[in-house]
């Protein structure tokens, strides 16, 4: 699916982080086009995806990137009261928060998941979130979510 | 068996890291195991009948018709097993919760093999063990040599190991289900591989409280069954009840439901769907009536164990699989 697996051998030195970016359709990812058209440059570690509604981000879709490589999610949507499917960034947030507490229970630091409210203007914000999002996935490292790779190492391992 | 007949379709059964709960459900058959013991021949069932592994050995590849495996895989004498009884069938069919998803034992993926040896070996209250005596797989004395199976860092499901061609899900499968299954396999046309053998729907589908169901349940905090007293005839979730119905597959009729009990998910997600947690996850959090940033956070912390929850029996096979490691490998078992 996603193919961002780290190469082999990156070291935490000059690792660059990977981070899935999902946006709403009509705020955010206008706001990331505005960024783009009036030359904001912010870090080119995202991304993006767009979708019509962040209420269309399924918790499958987040759990998905993480496990396929991503280092870090971000979801943008549009400001509460502003969606224009009326309900779909409510869902959204919901349901951000009880997959939040999942990452947590499943070792997954609180800062590699986001949510941030843009609206279409919103452009600086959309460079300044991102940014800040780098910078503090940057700080944890990889995610190295090396699942299929467990039992081979174990057996590697020599027990004795 | 001495009525051994050539024609009749040869069928195998094995267990893994599991409770003995599906062979259960085989025995559970009643009555109705004598037509599939009419119709078959078992050639191994280690629980019930005196094989040994080489008897598995000296036969033909692909000489046993159906394997029924059921159980998570956690040792390496599991894992070697399944690689022997998938190279003897032609049909490797994972029973159950544990070889279909995890099951429960999968919940283990939540703690390292360190931590986990630790608890059961070193801490336990009733345990005295002041050297921190650990199970070795080599052991030598008098010139005699034991080995003990490897007991991995991670519980799987039966495909993360070998080729499945179909499934029987359910904690454990209902004889029923286990019977529809059964003929489904001696019938003349097969399923496409990969098929989970039971209906294909949620489990609201076929609940008895289905009419009772409101066209959108709110939740303003998660009851527990404990903390109240349920009604037996109104649907669980417009209860406060976490239900993991919507997020099921059917198949069961809704035994738990009908014990007045929320369902808790054993016959793992529909074919639509990739993860059963994240899924019912997704469902259950967009039906809190606050917008609230502050009380949505209050009314899903009366959700005490997410993971446990969600995942109660499909942790090895949903996405994440395990809890992440705390990015450093964990010391081997220390030697004696």
């Amino acid at each position: 699916m996603l193919s961002c697996r780290p190469a082999p051998g990156t070291s935490q030195s000059n690792f660059e982080p990977r981070i899935v970016a999902f946006f709403c359709n009509w705020c955010t990812y206008l706001a990331a086009d505005l960024a783009g058209t009036s030359r904001m440059k912010y870090a080119p570690n995202v991304r993006v995806v767009r979708l019509m509604c962040s209420g269309r981000v399924d918790p499958q879709f987040v759990l998905d990137a993480f496990a396929h490589g991503a280092d870090g999610v971000f979801i943008g949507g549009c400001h509460p009261g502003d969606c224009h499917y009326q309900e779909g960034n409510y869902k959204t947030l919901k349901r951000y928060h009880l997959l939040k507490r999942v990452l947590k229970e499943m070792g997954i630091e609180e800062d590699r998941f986001r949510l941030e409210w843009i609206s279409a203007a919103e452009a600086d914000r959309v460079r300044t979130a991102i940014n800040q999002m780098v910078e503090k996935v940057r700080d944890l490292g990889p995610l190295n979510l090396e699942l299929k790779d467990v039992e081979k190492a174990d057996a590697e391992e020599v027990l004795v | 068996m001495s009525d051994r007949s050539p024609d009749k379709p040869k069928v195998a059964f094995y267990w893994c890291a599991s409770c003995g709960g599906c062979e259960e459900a085989v025995v559970d058959l009643a009555e109705a195991i004598l037509d599939v013991v009419a119709k078959v021949d078992i050639v191994f069932w280690p629980v019930a009948m005196d094989f040994k592994r080489k008897d598995v050995e000296s036969m033909a590849d692909g000489s046993i018709t159906a394997t029924f495996l059921n159980g998570a895989i956690r040792t390496s004498e599991q894992e070697s097993m399944a690689q022997l009884l998938r190279s003897k069938s032609q049909l490797l069919v994972a029973l159950g919760a544990c070889s279909h998803l995890g099951g429960i034992p999968g919940l283990a993926n939540l703690f390292d093999r360190a931590s986990l040896m630790q608890e059961v070996y070193v801490q336990p209250p009733s345990t005295i063990n002041a050297e921190g005596t650990l199970p070795q797989t080599h052991y030598q004395d008098n010139g005699y040599s034991v080995e003990l199976p490897v007991f991995q860092e991670t519980v799987r499901p039966l495909d993360q190991v070998v080729d499945v061609d179909y499934y029987i899900p359910g904690c454990p499968p209902t004889p029923k289900t286990f019977l529809a299954a059964v003929q489904i396999l001696l019938g003349s046309e097969l399923p496409v591989k990969g098929t989970v053998l039971a209906p294909d729907c949620a489990l609201c589908d076929e609940c008895p409280r289905k009419d009772t169901k409101p066209e959108k349940p709110v939740f303003t905090e998660f009851k527990r069954p404990q903390q109240v007293l349920v009604d037996e005839q109104k649907c669980l979730l417009a209860q406060g009840l976490l239900c993991m119905g919507p997020g099921t597959r059917s198949g069961c009729e809704a035994l738990c439901v009908r014990g007045n009990m929320p369902c808790s998910g054993c016959y793992g997600p529909t074919s639509r769907v990739r993860d059963q947690g994240a899924k019912i996850l997704s469902c259950l959090a967009s039906l809190v009536e606050s917008k609230d940033e502050t009380e949505i956070d209050r009314v899903l912390s009366t959700i005490p164990d997410p993971v446990g929850t969600f995942y109660r029996y499909g942790l090895p096979g949903s996405l994440l699989q395990r809890k992440r490691p705390d990015g450093v490998r964990q010391a081997p078992l220390p030697s004696r």
